[in-house]
């Protein structure tokens, strides 16, 4: 049988979205982010929504998101993306807006930005890729790295007296009333990747009429910088990251869901 | 003729913003010109035109949304005085990088630091030679009057369009807090979103049709080859602003042995002290930059051969004298004065200070 008979029309299952450019991904084999990318993609091209999306890239590993997201796109200054993204809302208060941030860019040196563009309800989303490590300088102690977790600048574990806690931004987003839709996803399975689509399409739904802002943070596996194959890293990531940072909705329709 | 009002500096280029269809103004309240973002509040702009005044939670993140507001095409204004805009430059390194129009205010006060609330002009070293990271230039109005703030909101949005460069407007708290009799031009309209597509939309974030490819605002390339291109094609657009763009008045410099450099307030006080030396029989003219940069430098070089000395009046320590210097290469004699710190001189002192420091001297 030739290849060309089974390229067909009706053989196929998956194909890849307009939306993603055909630029080869930066990230290292293994990585999340590229995953985290398509699903936004996917559901903005279900939404029809390429021309009416302005999207707003970090400093960090996604630093150069705007190479394969198929969209128009604005690179801000490390921790600036939601002031960046604040400022094309309020003049286009029709579009979709959205975020994509690392841990550092989002919960440390752009802390006060997060916090005011949530607490001020701006009507855009927030896309939070938490690993726990700062992947693009190779390796540093984030926000949100757990304790005792090795990384080049705790290089015998995080120590909580001396450098402090791992930040939980998104429980902390979530107590302000500007937030209308908080989650915590992953896209390390194929199931975690159905609920992560379905959690951005909503966050753009509700964007859509209004509600304020709404955040998904996607924890997610740094195997370079976590010094692990990419398996691992994730098998660690569930072991470790899931338990301090628990899947699931946080807020829904503005209420805090109660977690007894 | 238009509007005639009694107006405070900062009120009038907050009016001369709305009227000129600005769409977006984002700050953070600083003395002494927190009377802009005031005036903006209370006349509810989003009703006359639909512009946009939002107050940031910091100058950092007020100048990045002036950045992603002007990155998507729309017409951006905002303010601060000296320590807010020291925040501001990294935002203003971004927007130069990525070629965004927008106007930027400095209401400046004395420093270093938190300094004071009076007027100065010690931040000419950070506007015209840098402030923030990388080869980049603002361009630099210098206003010296209540009218002038006013005017040069719509010459700054033209010169910001024309470059697609963030133009300053280097301005300081005595002509903020100042009130004078300022003409206000008719409203213009806010361009439809429609006509910031047909303007705009071969590189603004509007939202990518499938006709074109997408629009990417950064100033990002890690290939070092293009990043030296890209340098190479910003330097080309400030050698044209300084070959197009050159602003300046001169008064009394046809006989004159004698010369005051001077901008902005400044320039009043020693249009005061030209009077005063005029009187006692001495022949001083008085050349006030309007761009500081692209600063005036032919014109001075031409005028330095009918020269004796040169006075470079600023409310510094001496900062734009280095400019005077450069232009005239050192031919004349060029002395500085200037009470600093938030200290405004009298032009007597200037006349003193022309007479000891230039003709004594």
């Amino acid at each position: 049988m030739d290849i060309k008979d089974i390229v067909k029309e009706e053989n196929l299952v998956y194909k890849k979205t307009s939306l993603m450019t055909d630029k080869v991904l930066s990230y290292c084999p293994g990585c999340g982010h590229g995953t985290a990318h398509r699903a936004i993609m996917e559901v903005l091209d279900e939404l029809g929504a390429q021309e009416e999306t302005i999207g707003v890239a970090p400093v960090g590993c996604s630093v150069l998101a705007y190479e394969f997201m198929n969209i128009d796109m604005i690179q801000a200054a490390h921790g600036r993306a939601p002031a960046v993204a604040t400022g094309v809302k309020r003049c286009y208060p029709d579009k979709y807006v959205f975020t994509y941030q690392g841990d550092g860019d989002l919960a440390a040196i752009g802390t006060a930005e997060t916090i005011h563009a949530c607490n001020r309800g701006e009507n855009f989303a927030i896309i939070f890729i938490n690993n726990g490590i700062y992947g693009m300088t190779g390796g540093q102690m984030a926000p949100t790295t757990l304790k005792g977790m090795k990384t080049s600048t705790s290089p015998y574990g995080r120590d909580l007296g001396s450098m402090g806690n791992p930040l939980k931004i998104t429980e902390l987003v979530a107590q302000l009333p500007g937030t209308y839709f908080v989650t915590r996803q992953a896209v390390h399975t194929p199931a975690a990747v159905r609920k992560t689509k379905k959690a951005i399409r909503k966050a753009f739904e509700l964007q859509k009429e209004n509600k304020g802002l709404t955040f998904i943070e996607i924890v997610s596996n740094c195997n370079s910088g976590w010094k692990m194959a990419p398996v691992k890293s994730n098998q660690w990531m569930v072991e470790n990251m899931f338990p301090f940072y628990p899947m699931g909705d946080i807020k829904v329709d503005g209420v805090i869901l109660d977690k007894k | 003729m238009g509007e005639l009002k009694l107006m405070k500096g900062n009120e009038a280029i907050a009016e001369a913003a709305i009227r000129d269809g600005v769409d977006a103004y984002f700050g953070y309240p600083i003395t002494p010109q927190s009377e802009v973002i005031e005036y903006l509040m209370m006349e509810k702009p989003e009703e006359r035109t639909g512009m946009v005044v939002l107050q940031a939670e910091s100058e950092l993140a007020a100048i990045n949304m002036v950045y992603g507001a002007a990155a998507a095409g729309k017409k951006v204004f905002t303010s601060s005085s000296s320590p807010g805009i020291s925040l501001y430059q990294e935002g203003i390194s971004y927007i130069a990088g990525a070629e965004l129009p927008c106007v930027i205010a400095n209401i400046v006060r004395g420093g270093p630091g938190l300094g004071t609330i009076q007027p100065s002009q010690a931040d000419y070293f950070q506007t015209v030679k840098g402030g923030g990271h990388g080869d980049y230039r603002l361009f630099t109005l210098a206003p010296s009057s209540v009218q002038e703030m006013a005017d040069f909101i719509e010459l700054g949005f033209e010169i910001a369009y024309k470059y697609r460069n963030p133009v300053m407007i280097l301005s300081d708290g005595m002509i903020g807090q100042m009130m004078e009799k300022v003409e206000l031009k008719d409203q213009k309209p806010r361009l439809t979103e429609e006509e910031i597509k047909k303007l705009h939309g071969t590189w603004a974030t509007v939202g990518k049709p499938e006709t074109r490819e997408r629009n990417i605002i950064t100033s990002l390339d890690l290939d070092s080859s293009k990043m030296e291109l890209h340098n190479h094609h910003l330097q080309a657009k400030y050698r044209k602003m300084e070959e197009n763009e050159v602003l300046f008045e001169t008064f009394n410099t046809d006989d004159a042995e004698y010369l005051i450099v001077a901008y902005g307030s400044s320039a009043r006080i020693a249009q005061k002290s030209l009077a005063l030396a005029r009187e006692k029989g001495i022949k001083v003219g008085l050349f006030r930059p309007i761009t500081l940069y692209p600063f005036p430098a032919k014109a001075l070089e031409t005028l330095a051969p009918q020269l004796k000395g040169i006075l470079s009046v600023e409310m510094s320590a001496g900062q734009m004298i280095e400019d005077i210097k450069l232009a005239t290469k050192c031919t004349v004699n060029v002395e500085h004065f200037g009470r600093y710190g938030g200290i405004i001189h009298s032009p007597e002192e200037v006349l003193v200070a022309l007479e000891q420091k230039i003709i004594g001297g």
